[in-house]
């Protein structure tokens, strides 16, 4: 077979004119993914094992994706993974990757890691992938022109959410918010889409009682969530420190939304639809575990750079990025719809999950939420409202 | 009396104009084979299959009918006449699109989870070969001369272009995003594919492999995003392709010289195969959403009616 596609090649460099036919071409394409270890707080319980091998295995299952196409086109794709550990100097590993001539990297870090990163002198001539921060800072006011960003932003899901229950008509919210920073990001967001959809946040509150949450969960929550009448909770504890103890301990019968009870995601387990099954098959057979949003963003980002290498039929970051951002660019995320990027933040448009822990509730945003552009664009911050100035 | 008997005369004549066809359509959810008269669009019985059912086709001779079982990871074998479930064929995991070589005697079938198109002698009932092509492989279609079967790969968005004498791929064509079903045109010169998530139709020339035309489906008042070609279906005149669109809700009629639309033809909710009745004046659409399937009178290009099949209905095929 390797002798018919060279033949075949030579075929090809022959006849010229519509080019789309596939030459096989012996191409080494270096893709790496730079995991930031943080501090891992503590477990609620010990139903979700911490996950060592996030990311890793989206990216690599993205690279024998992409290796599979690459057997007709003569790319060979490979994944360098570096890790840092807690309190180690990221820069230095990233740039040790840029030495070794990395030019596509997929980074697994914090928010603030990730300003940094982007800023980096060395990051100058290279593709950066955000897989796993969800900020919006990062979208906005400290947008880099040469990061993409693969996992939806915080905005992004909350919109979902709040779609969701303006569909419901359940329109008076009970606010319920944790002390992590990352709890106030989530905060600020569902602040934002509550406002942008017409819902009313009818009350605030503050969760920050410290004591163990098992032990106090049906005494404690059923006063603290006494007061006005709402329709849900709207919980923001990205962590999970006691966002999954307020079900059924509510004062009022009322569902919960947000980092607990219904919540939006990139990916989840029990997504299956649009050839969605296969993916999970063949993530789980790899993995041994099922996917999670990071690992997905994982998997579109390499997807996402064999889909550039593939039609662009090139390798440097500029034409990569260039034709990521043209309407010849499309990726399948077995979301139902096509991917592609905002060219206003480099965000990917994608659609947004919201589940429940044994099933999908609903793929926002639904076609009914109009946009001029698409209605994709009704999650997140839209061009006229960005502040991402390149 | 004698307008009984005029009566009687005047449906024998019918009958004799309007040949009588049978349709068998998968019903995905409901685990079972719909069968309904495509004259009277009358829901004759429901079967009980396998789990998912989705591809279907009949035998060469017309006497078998195989279903691909995608969650039984098998291709039942069904008597054609009784419908009893018969045999198996070891189709390898996961088989969803399968057809049948012209000289009746191989099945290509896709295995989505593991990257192969597997190949199947029907008179051995044993797999002659399995063939590595892109990821996940969907669409299969073989031209009516025999030379030559395709495989679309939905992830790797290519055609793979099989010689069924080598069981061997011999060229690639790149193609738009997710890729799921082909169709040779009647003269073997032209190749369809409809690329789902890019919304649009390559017409691929067989001899250069090239894609020598290209439509992106544009449906007003329908979100682009929700315009997605799925089953391709050609007319033996050569000049007219029918395309379902998926969730479009609609089967677009094209031109194939002008590679142009004529007409959208609004049909039931996410309509994904077709088939035409052995006298070409009906097309038959299974509309996944809805649970029906939409018949249409293939000249006036209108649709005359829908039929309520039940959960799911997948695949199609008309005896």
């Amino acid at each position: 077979m390797i002798k018919s596609l060279k033949i075949y090649a030579s075929v090809c460099l022959l006849s010229v004119a519509f080019s789309a036919c596939v030459q096989a071409q012996n191409v080494n394409v270096k893709i790496a993914l730079l995991t930031e270890k943080l501090p891992v707080s503590p477990a609620l319980s010990n139903l979700d094992p911490i996950l060592t091998d996030q990311g890793i295995q989206g990216a690599t299952l993205g690279i024998k994706d992409n290796n599979t196409t690459g057997q007709f086109t003569g790319h060979h794709y490979a994944l360098k993974h570096l890790e840092v550990p807690v309190g180690g100097d990221v820069a230095k590993a990233f740039n040790s990757l840029v030495v070794k001539d990395h030019k596509f990297i997929l980074v697994d870090v914090s928010a603030a890691t990730l300003g940094r990163l982007s800023e980096l002198e060395t990051a100058k001539g290279v593709l950066l992938f955000n897989v796993s921060a969800t900020g919006e800072a990062l979208r906005n006011e400290d947008c880099a022109a040469n990061t993409f960003h693969m996992i939806p932003s915080d905005v992004m899901q909350a919109d979902a959410l709040a779609q969701f229950m303006l569909k419901k008509r359940w329109k008076k919210w009970l606010l319920v918010e944790g002390t992590d920073a990352k709890d106030t990001n989530f905060a600020t967001a569902i602040k934002r889409s509550a406002k942008r959809f017409g819902l009313k946040i009818i009350e605030e509150k503050k969760w920050a009682f410290e004591h163990d949450a098992r032990r106090t969960a049906q005494a404690e929550i059923p006063v603290f969530t006494q007061g006005a009448d709402y329709d849900v909770v709207v919980v923001a504890d990205v962590k999970g420190l006691f966002g999954e103890y307020l079900s059924m301990n509510t004062w009022l019968p009322r569902p919960i939304i947000g980092t607990q009870g219904l919540v939006p995601r990139a990916w989840h387990r029990t997504h299956e639809r649009w050839g969605a099954v296969q993916m999970q098959n063949r993530f789980y057979a790899q993995a041994g575990r099922w996917m999670n949003d990071v690992d997905y963003a994982s998997w579109l980002a390499v997807r996402a750079v064999g889909e550039a290498v593939t039609r662009s039929k090139s390798l440097g970051p500029a034409k990569i990025k260039e034709f990521m951002l043209s309407d010849d660019f499309s990726l399948a995320g077995f979301k139902g719809v096509k991917l592609t990027f905002r060219n206003w933040n480099q965000q990917l448009r994608q659609p947004v999950l919201l589940a429940t822990a044994r099933s999908i509730v609903s793929v926002m945003p639904h076609k009914e939420f109009l946009h001029p552009r698409t209605y994709l664009d009704t999650l997140g911050y839209d061009k006229p409202e960005s502040n991402c100035h390149f | 009396m004698i307008n009984k008997i005029c009566l009687a005369f005047s449906l024998l004549f019918f009958s004799a104009i309007s040949v009588a066809d049978t349709l068998y359509i998968t019903l995905e959810k409901d685990n079972a084979l719909a069968v309904v008269d495509g004259e009277t669009g009358k829901l004759l019985k429901t079967k009980k299959l396998g789990q998912r059912p989705r591809g279907l086709a009949f035998s060469k001779d017309q006497s078998l009918l195989y279903v691909a079982a995608s969650d039984d990871d098998t291709i039942q074998i069904l008597d054609a006449v009784s419908l009893n479930i018969i045999g198996e064929l070891p189709s390898g995991e996961d088989p969803e699109m399968f057809k049948i070589h012209p000289n009746g005697r191989l099945l290509y079938v896709s295995n989505e989870d593991d990257n192969i198109v597997t190949v199947i002698d029907l008179e051995k009932k044993s797999v002659v070969a399995e063939i590595s092509v892109g990821v996940e492989p969907e669409g299969i279609a073989i031209s009516q001369d025999g030379k030559w079967v395709v495989n679309t790969s939905e992830t790797t968005n290519m055609v793979h272009w099989i010689d069924p004498l080598e069981q061997s791929i011999k060229e690639n064509t790149l193609v738009d995003s997710r890729p799921r079903a082909a169709e040779f045109s009647v003269d073997n010169s032209v190749l369809f594919v409809t690329s789902e998530i890019a919304g649009s139709l390559s017409r691929i020339d067989v001899a250069t492999k090239q894609i020598t035309g290209k439509l992106h489906f544009k449906v007003p008042g329908v979100d682009k995003e929700l315009i997605q070609p799925v089953g391709v279906l050609a007319h033996p005149n050569n000049k007219v392709l029918f395309v379902a669109l998926g969730p479009a809700n609609r089967v677009a009629v094209v031109d194939i010289q002008s590679m142009e639309v004529t007409k959208y033809l609004l049909v039931g909710q996410r309509v994904w195969n077709l088939a035409f009745s052995p006298d070409l004046t009906r097309l038959y659409t299974t509309n996944g959403v809805s649970n029906d399937i939409s018949i249409i009178d293939v000249d006036a290009l209108k649709v005359t009616r829908s039929v309520r099949v039940g959960h799911y209905p997948w695949g199609i095929a008309v005896k």
